[in-house]
């Protein structure tokens, strides 16, 4: 058993930490601001290969594992959990389920383009009265004689709906089958029939913009069927248990970033005569912080770990984002309290990286269902 | 063509700097570095190979561990690394480390078509030395702080930016350039250029390798073989904070010169 990362994974990390304090931390609480997509870092980071780090050379990814991937994801999220989620959202939630359901020409078609260009990617799963009970998808697929899907519906809080070019979509193509009905699409951004509805505005994350997708007619041929008729649920679950990983990496990037800001804070601020780092209520504080960031990155390390290495991670993605969001949680709160009345005010990063945080209980399974996911591996269904 | 770069690990000296009792850098207790000015002449040789297709080569002189910086330079493109490592190399100082990084350079061979690229100093000796005598070693033209380069063919015209000016100066490969951070802004690492550079290639010249090179002489390299001795190395102390006076009478430039004249300045 070895805790150390590898030698490329070290390197990903330097490599990661000095792209992050450079191009994403400047700029982090300017777009929270204006709730402004960070374009120019996404093209910077596609530059470095952090857009498709995961992903095999020959299909222009950079020949990563899931370790890299989540520490990437880890080092933007402490300075911006903004960033976090644009990395993650693009390369798990739509890269991913293309490289792993899609054939060869969808491959070439869709999953090139998305670690090599500028197009970026999103996931249409959620819709107004299924959310996580994705299983009571309204949007329908009708297939027609030649093949192709008409498709119908609506998806609501789609994580950079507006911005991407390419999104992975689910529908039923046969509703009396309950969750064997439902199947997967990929759209086009610029596909007749599809465009984007309201733009939403969000307490946290600001800078990843989330919208409505509407579908009205929108004609797809047949080959931009994902997987098989029928797989949607099972692709969708599966890219979902990928996407925690993700999702626990932003959280604790949060959770570190917090903690950093708050340990710089109190090594500076005086008040009775002496650094508040000096007094142990606080340092207790700072030792919970730490234990429980510790706790949630050997969890997330470990389900990568359990990824890459082709063993079950259903229950150990969820168990990793459950303990990591709800450690981002606590963490940025108590952060914030180290920091006083300024960690309530914008002009320290405390109140944003609180409020990036909650998203992170939320969003890709609330805590309830990685409870619920958790439950089901332990007693069984 | 190609390009090889002159590269320097050098302590962090963001960090906390550490100083041995005979006075020399604890180099093994701190964080290390590559040398800021190195940075961007790696970045201008990877500008010329985006640009031409050249062959890229980083060459450092150090102790073993050095191969982690070369593995990072090659995660950022470049092509392959030399390590010049040898106990009897150390302590080499300036005047001797030029002399076998020239005999390294020399054993992988200039061609006409070739550049040679340095930083203008490292952090931690700031002499500015090492490339030019590299490049009188080498006999080669040397041209120093690059804010600019233009290579078409064998013609190099290089912007130099001196404290009064810019001077711009034309030459022909092969020649040595040291560059200055105006150069450019430096690429980082790639994540697949990380998965790639424990493949590069990476030779280690040690002293056998280079002590027949005829621009060696065996007593001017190594610690007793360099004319210059360091006697104490120390952190400066902080410059206290400054001292302003306020007003624009006769009193004011009176206390003024007084104050000058107390320490010597005028």
């Amino acid at each position: 058993m070895d805790f150390r990362l590898t030698k490329e994974q070290a390197m990903v990390q330097k490599m990661c930490r000095e792209f992050a304090v450079n191009e994403i931390e400047p700029i982090a609480a300017e777009i929270d601001e204006q709730e402004r997509y960070p374009h120019e870092t996404v093209e910077k980071m596609r530059r470095y290969g952090l857009m498709g780090i995961q992903f095999p050379k020959e299909l222009g990814g950079s020949g990563g594992d899931t370790i890299c991937y989540s520490i990437a994801i880890e080092e933007a999220a402490r300075f911006c959990g903004t960033t976090g989620c644009i990395i993650s959202s693009h390369a798990t939630l739509c890269a991913w389920p293309i490289y792993k359901y899609g054939t060869a020409e969808q491959k070439e078609k869709w999953l090139r383009p998305l670690i090599s260009s500028t197009k970026t990617g999103a996931f249409g799963l959620t819709e107004p009265n299924a959310g996580t009970d994705a299983a009571g998808q309204q949007t329908i697929a009708v297939k027609q004689e030649d093949g192709s899907y008409i498709i119908n519906g609506s998806k609501v809080f789609i994580t950079g709906g507006g911005v991407a070019s390419t999104y992975v979509i689910f529908a039923m193509t046969d509703k009396s089958k309950g969750t064997r009905g439902i199947s997967a699409f990929i759209v086009d951004k610029d596909d007749p029939g599809f465009s984007i509805g309201k733009i939403e505005h969000k307490m946290g994350i600001r800078g990843s913009q989330t919208s409505e997708l509407v579908f009205e007619d929108l004609h797809l041929p047949a080959d931009r069927l994902l997987g098989k008729e029928g797989q949607g649920f099972k692709i969708a679950m599966t890219t979902l248990d990928g996407g925690r990983i993700g999702i626990a990496s932003q959280a604790l990037g949060i959770a570190q970033g917090a903690l950093d800001q708050a340990v710089a804070y109190m090594k500076e601020r005086v008040q009775f005569g002496r650094p508040i780092s000096k007094f142990q209520g606080l340092q207790w504080m700072v030792a919970d912080m730490e234990t429980q960031i510790e706790a949630a990155r050997l969890l997330v390390r470990r389900a990568a770990f359990n990824k890459d290495h082709g063993l079950p991670y259903n229950k150990e993605a969820a168990m990793a984002k459950l303990f990591a969001s709800e450690t981002a949680m606590e963490v940025t709160t108590k952060a914030l309290q180290l920091f006083g009345g300024y960690g309530y005010i914008r002009e320290y990063p405390m109140e944003r990286m609180m409020r990036d945080a909650k998203i992170t209980e939320i969003y890709e399974g609330t805590s309830q269902v990685q409870r619920m996911v958790i439950a089901n591996n332990v007693l069984g269904k | 063509m190609k390009v090889i770069v002159c590269v320097k690990q050098v302590p962090d000296t963001s960090g906390k700097v550490a100083v041995k009792p005979d006075g020399t850098l604890d180099r093994a207790s701190m964080a290390t570095i590559i040398n800021p000015d190195d940075k961007n002449a790696i970045e201008a040789a990877l500008a010329l190979k985006d640009e031409t297709g050249c062959k890229t080569i980083v060459v450092t002189m150090g102790p073993p561990p050095a191969e982690g910086m070369l593995r990072e330079i090659m995660a950022m493109g470049v092509d392959e690394a030399v390590l010049v490592s040898g106990r009897e190399f150390g302590g080499s100082d300036t005047f001797a480390t030029s002399q076998i990084l020239a005999a390294a350079i020399n054993k992988i061979g200039i061609e006409d078509d070739d550049i040679v690229l340095c930083g203008r100093q490292a952090i931690d000796g700031d002499t500015a030395q090492v490339g030019p005598q590299i490049a009188e070693k080498l006999g080669l033209p040397q041209i120093t702080y690059a804010a600019d380069i233009k290579v078409e063919g064998r013609e190099v015209t290089v912007k130099r930016m001196l404290e009064d000016g810019y001077m711009t100066i034309k030459t022909q490969t092969p020649c040595l350039i040291t560059a200055i951070k105006e150069l450019n802004t430096p690429r980082y690492m790639s994540v697949g250029g990380i998965f790639d550079c424990y493949n590069k290639p990476m030779s280690v010249f040690d002293f056998n390798t280079l002590k027949d090179d005829p621009l060696i002489e065996l007593d001017t390299i190594g610690l007793k073989g360099s004319p210059t001795n360091i006697f104490a190395s120390f952190t400066p102390p902080q410059k206290g904070q400054g001292e302003m006076l306020e007003g624009a009478d006769q009193k004011t430039v009176d206390v003024l010169v007084d104050k000058l004249l107390a320490k010597h300045i005028i």
